[in-house]
């Protein structure tokens, strides 16, 4: 297989059967969650379930002080690492073409330059997060090979595309075809794996909020 | 596979709903829980850490309720649950965990974790893996009605000695009251004061009331042993009397547990919607002071805190309450660092106190109380619970720490107009 090739097979089937299976298996598990049920709480309500998880899934996103104090790093990085994901999946230009080539329309993107820095700082705070979980004696403990997995396959699309963008080592379809693969690598693991809780955070803190919120405590 | 770990397998099986797959389905292993958790904080054990405990429930997840975790299963590949975990987790679901629900408030995926750990317990109850000591307390509860076999007799000398030090007459089995109280039998056995406090202010704000002799215990050891069938059980006592009664509001004394047992978890363990209100003693005792029902005179000067007992203020919603009532005699309260939602627990909460394996690690821990106290150097602490109340005591003399603790609901009673 040539390079063209390799490039026209990851940006064509190559990329449909991962975007089958990444929707397909968010599908399955969203239903798995959710064909489970909850039973409906019969205590004499004291507050809003639903204004409770509302609620909930907006304000989890700062912590109090205290446990901002006592997580300090966990919660920097953590931020540092989701907005640069965010910034170099979503507001770089190519990447928004590719978007609209798919779902019709666009919107405004970053400056290039912007969105190489982002993707570095990215980079970093990903490394920090790594060296931070192999040496916190509680991270050390919690973490396990999926964790190690699942670090491996945020951080390799980051390189890569930062790889094909300067064209570092290889040609530049080879790069490109190289960040598009371990792009789809990402999406086929993502719905089977805690990768999953870019999706199911929403879930889960509307349901801490709504046990909550019921008995009167904003969570 | 044995017959009792089986059924603690189909314990877990049932307890997994759609909360339960959303919550470990998010879980990304950040290690934030830890540092919620005075068990981690006060012992510096990764084990204690919360999601952990909940380990043999997300095992029976992972392999019964997801499509990856049961392919695994037919390769061996999935964490299966066995005597050898179950055993293993005793003391992290039992001795390292109180129930307090500050992981639950921290997790920032918003993963409701003490309620994971709650229905972990269930599991283990079933495979025999609980405590001796809450084991017998539970006995207790079902053959005695009380975990400290507290019986009526035992009730009616207090009730004695409380009518013959105050004149007044305690109401027992009045048909149509409009509140029926309930005790824990800490507060029959080690505070009495309560009754006395409670017959006073009720006296003065003009409410009928009454005390059950058929279900006069508040306390619930099979919520927190992880008994589902032996809580309904106890609850039901309760409801027949309230019914029997019908009285319009059921009153949970001080105590946390006993609080989240009738109020929250009571109506949904037996299955129907009660007939009657349930309110915290500081839910009623508030609700005076809005009607102009509680009068009360003079002001404490010295220097007040008060200590939220999680199962009432974070897991029960009655939060503010005990500072309004606090306001009404003291310009001198203080809160501590992290209260209210996001206070401490004392240590000994969710069924560590009753099992004796525990004692060492609950005063150990009983360190984030302490650090907590010297931020404020308080001049008395007051609570509204009595297991707080003992374990607090029980902390202060190991630290050396000379500060008198009050039950708010007495402290109340010695201000009351006249």
């Amino acid at each position: 297989m040539s390079e063209i090739e390799f490039l026209s097979w990851v940006r064509g089937q190559g990329f449909q059967i991962a975007v089958v299976i990444f929707i397909a298996g968010v599908i399955i598990r969203f239903a798995e969650i959710l064909l489970l049920g909850r039973k409906a709480n019969i205590a004499e309500a004291k507050g809003s379930e639903m204004s409770g998880g509302l609620h909930t899934i907006i304000s989890r996103s700062v912590p109090d002080k205290s446990t901002f104090q006592r997580s300090a790093f966990t919660v920097t990085a953590g931020y540092i690492f989701h907005i640069g994901l965010f910034v170099t999946i979503f507001l770089f230009a190519p990447h928004i073409l590719m978007f609209k080539s798919i779902i019709g329309f666009g919107w405004y993107s970053l400056p290039t330059p912007v969105v190489d820095a982002f993707a570095v700082v990215t980079i970093i705070a990903l490394l920090a997060v790594l060296t931070h979980r192999m040496r916190d004696t509680v991270l050390k403990f919690l973490t396990t090979k999926e964790d190690y997995l699942v670090w491996m396959l945020t951080v390799i699309p980051l390189v890569t595309g930062y790889m094909a963008f300067h064209r570092i080592g290889l040609t530049a379809p080879t790069l490109l075809a190289i960040h598009i693969l371990s792009v789809e690598l990402l999406l086929v693991v993502f719905p089977f794996t805690k990768l999953m809780h870019a999706f199911t955070f929403a879930l889960s803190r509307w349901y801490n909020g709504a046990i909550s919120g019921y008995r009167g405590v904003q969570s | 596979m044995s017959a009792s770990l089986e059924k603690g397998i189909n314990a877990l099986k049932e307890q997994v709903d759609a909360t339960v797959a959303a919550f470990f389905s998010s879980c990304v292993h950040c290690g934030m829980c830890s540092e919620a958790c005075l068990f981690y904080t006060e012992t510096g054990c990764p084990t204690a850490t919360p999601i952990h405990k909940a380990e043999p429930l997300r095992r029976i997840w992972k392999s019964e309720y997801t499509l990856l975790g049961r392919v695994g299963k037919m390769f061996g590949l999935t964490a299966r649950v066995d005597d050898e975990l179950l055993t293993e987790w005793e003391t992290s679901v039992y001795d390292n965990c109180t129930l307090c629900g500050r992981c639950s408030m921290v997790c920032p995926m918003g993963i409701d974790i003490a309620m994971l750990i709650r229905k972990t317990r269930e599991g283990m109850a079933a495979a025999g893996h609980a405590p001796e000591g809450l084991i017998g307390a539970t006995k207790r509860a079902v053959t005695i009605g009380s975990p400290m076999g507290v019986k009526l007799p035992a009730l009616m000398a207090q009730i004695k000695h409380v009518e013959k030090d105050t004149g007044m007459t305690i109401p027992l089995d009045v048909v149509g009251a409009e509140y029926m109280l309930l005790l824990s039998s800490m507060e029959i056995m080690n505070f009495p004061e309560f009754i006395e406090a409670t017959a006073k202010i009720f006296d003065k704000a003009g409410v009928s009331w009454t005390i059950s002799t058929e279900a006069f215990e508040a306390t619930n050891s099979g919520i927190q042993i992880g008994v589902a069938d032996i809580a309904a059980e106890l609850v039901q006592r309760i409801v027949d009397a309230a019914e029997k009664l019908q009285v319009k509001t059921v009153i949970s004394p001080e105590c946390g547990h006993a609080y989240m047992a009738i109020r929250w978890e009571g109506p949904n363990l037996v299955g129907k919607p009660f007939s009657f209100k349930v309110r915290h003693i500081l839910e009623v005792l508030d609700e005076f002071r809005k009607d102009g029902r509680l009068k009360i005179t003079g002001k404490e000067t010295q220097r007040l805190t008060y200590h939220d007992p999680c199962q009432v203020s974070r897991r029960g919603g009655v939060i503010d309450q005990p500072r309004n009532l606090i306001n009404m005699f003291s310009d001198n309260f203080v809160e501590m660092p992290d209260h209210g939602k996001m206070g401490w627990c004392c240590g000994a909460g969710g069924g560590v106190s009753s099992n004796e394996r525990a004692d060492e690690v609950r005063l150990k821990v009983f360190q984030r109380k302490k650090d907590q106290l010297d931020e404020i150097k308080p001049d008395a602490i007051i609570s509204a619970c009595s297991n707080c109340r003992i374990h607090l005591e029980d902390g202060l003399e190991e630290y050396n720490m000379d500060i008198p603790l009050l039950s708010l609901t007495e402290t109340i009673a010695e201000h009351l107009a006249d």
